[in-house]
């Protein structure tokens, strides 16, 4: 295999894929707690969440989060060591941004070098980046709402950190729905993250 | 007629045998009956019932990894927050495992407190000698572990001036709790001597009421609610981990905000 044609070396595809364990077992268990006091006037159907009870569902919360956290940690970690942030996620720019995603409303975006990030891409990985980051936070807060003060008051309160929490999940949910349409519409993709090539 | 009708009781009496012998230890029956099901992963997965008790056992292995890093991260030195008389819920929600017309009825006047385990001195208490001791309030945080928090003022005694009225074992490495609603928990020594955490005797200025918990409870600011016992019968001191009603049956023993 010619190196120079990996396109996501083996340590990003490997942090991807449990990434991806690691939310969807976060997301489903985190709806199994939502249920027992829901903040809004609706609950998540029971088939789609995980844990069986809210102890059972908090079990997995809470043993996710390491993943989540650990995996996270190394991927952020790798991504600064080979500057492959730098390479991949800049230059993006509201112009290019607004061009990109002109053209793929038109269907001409083009997909032929998928070694580069159209704009509309750099922002939606970017944005899961904070937004993972942002869901651990408020659920650091939420955790250890007394331990962790300015955590508490920077999400604006215990109960505030939950509606955080919760709209960061969202909008998490949301992107990810946008991303997998994505993958099915250029399944090359989904060989890329599993092959590297 | 009657041979095969003989041999079909053999083998009823083999089933259930076998069956007595596959259940779990008492302790872990009613988490097993709860069932922590793999739930919707289990269709993503293909996992079989089969594989449900391991992926339980090490779920609990993490869960008391959490408890660890929870006492790591402890520091008895940050106080929860605290708030104004005009912050607090009303009517503050009523909370138990069983609904209102099962609170329990104890007679204040005969009432007495056990003390036992890792202290010197073991004599029970009266309410009156309990209202005798030095009484704080405070207007703090209520959290569930279900998520809804509600401000609540509790007063009575600080704990660490019981646990040091009693003799008490301040190296021991727990507090448990005995409650006349067959409750039970338990508590780490550092959060029980946390400042805040108080041996509760009143709810906003009056004798607690029975709804909160009468004749008295442990409210701790730095804990889920279910860290917070009512209707406290007993009162000891140990080494041994004496788990928790809901603890025992999954839910994280440190329980730590």
């Amino acid at each position: 295999m010619n190196r120079a044609q990996i396109i996501h070396p083996l340590w990003l595809r490997l942090t991807h894929w449990i990434n991806a364990l690691a939310v969807v077992m976060m997301v489903m268990s985190g709806w199994k707690i939502y249920n027992a006091s829901p903040i809004f006037h609706f609950n998540f159907p029971e088939e789609i969440t995980l844990g069986g009870w809210l102890g059972g569902a908090l079990l997995w919360h809470f043993f996710a989060m390491w993943l989540l956290m650990a995996n996270g940690l190394i991927y952020l970690g790798l991504n600064l060591v080979t500057k492959r942030f730098k390479r991949k996620f800049v230059p993006i720019s509201p112009r290019s941004l607004l061009l990109d995603l002109l053209d793929a409303i038109k269907g001409k975006l083009a997909h032929a070098d998928l070694s580069h990030y159209n704009q509309p891409q750099k922002l939606a990985y970017l944005f899961i980046i904070i937004d993972i980051t942002l869901l651990v936070l408020s659920g650091l807060a939420i955790w250890k709402s007394v331990q962790l003060p300015l955590l508490r008051e920077l999400m604006g309160g215990y109960d505030s950190a939950r509606i955080v929490h919760f709209v960061a999940m969202s909008t998490l949910v949301a992107v990810v729905a946008v991303h997998l349409v994505m993958v099915a519409l250029v399944p090359r993709t989904l060989l890329l993250m599993i092959r590297g090539r | 007629m009657f041979k095969p009708k003989k041999i079909q009781t053999l083998d009823e009496q083999a089933i259930v045998k076998t069956a007595l012998q596959a259940m779990p230890q008492p302790s872990r029956r009613l988490f097993l009956q709860r069932g922590l099901s793999l739930g919707g992963l289990s269709l993503l997965t293909g996992c079989t019932l089969a594989d449900e008790d391991s992926v339980e056992r090490a779920l609990m292995r993490v869960s008391t990894f959490n408890d660890k890093v929870q006492a790591w991260l402890f520091n008895p030195n940050k106080l929860a927050p605290t708030y104004p008389d005009s912050m607090i819920t009303r009517p503050f929600p009523f909370n138990a495992f069983y609904g209102v017309e099962d609170i329990p009825k104890i007679n204040g006047d005969s009432f007495q407190l056990e003390v036992g385990g890792l202290v010197a001195n073991k004599r029970p208490w009266s309410l009156a000698q309990l209202h005798a001791l030095p009484q704080v309030s405070q207007v703090t945080r209520h959290i569930c572990v279900e998520g809804w928090s509600a401000i609540g003022k509790w007063g009575g005694v600080p704990f660490a001036t019981f646990l040091q009225h009693i003799g008490a074992d301040l190296t021991a490495k727990y507090v448990g709790f005995k409650c006349a609603d067959d409750y039970y928990t338990s508590i780490d020594m550092p959060s029980a001597l946390q400042a805040q955490t108080q041996l509760s005797l009143t709810y906003d200025g009056q004798i607690l009421p029975p709804e909160y918990g009468y004749p008295m409870k442990l409210r701790i600011a730095t804990k889920l609610g279910y860290k917070n016992p009512k209707h406290i019968q007993a009162i000891y001191v140990t080494n041994v981990n004496p788990g928790g009603y809901w603890e025992d049956q999954g839910y994280n023993w440190f329980g730590g905000s």
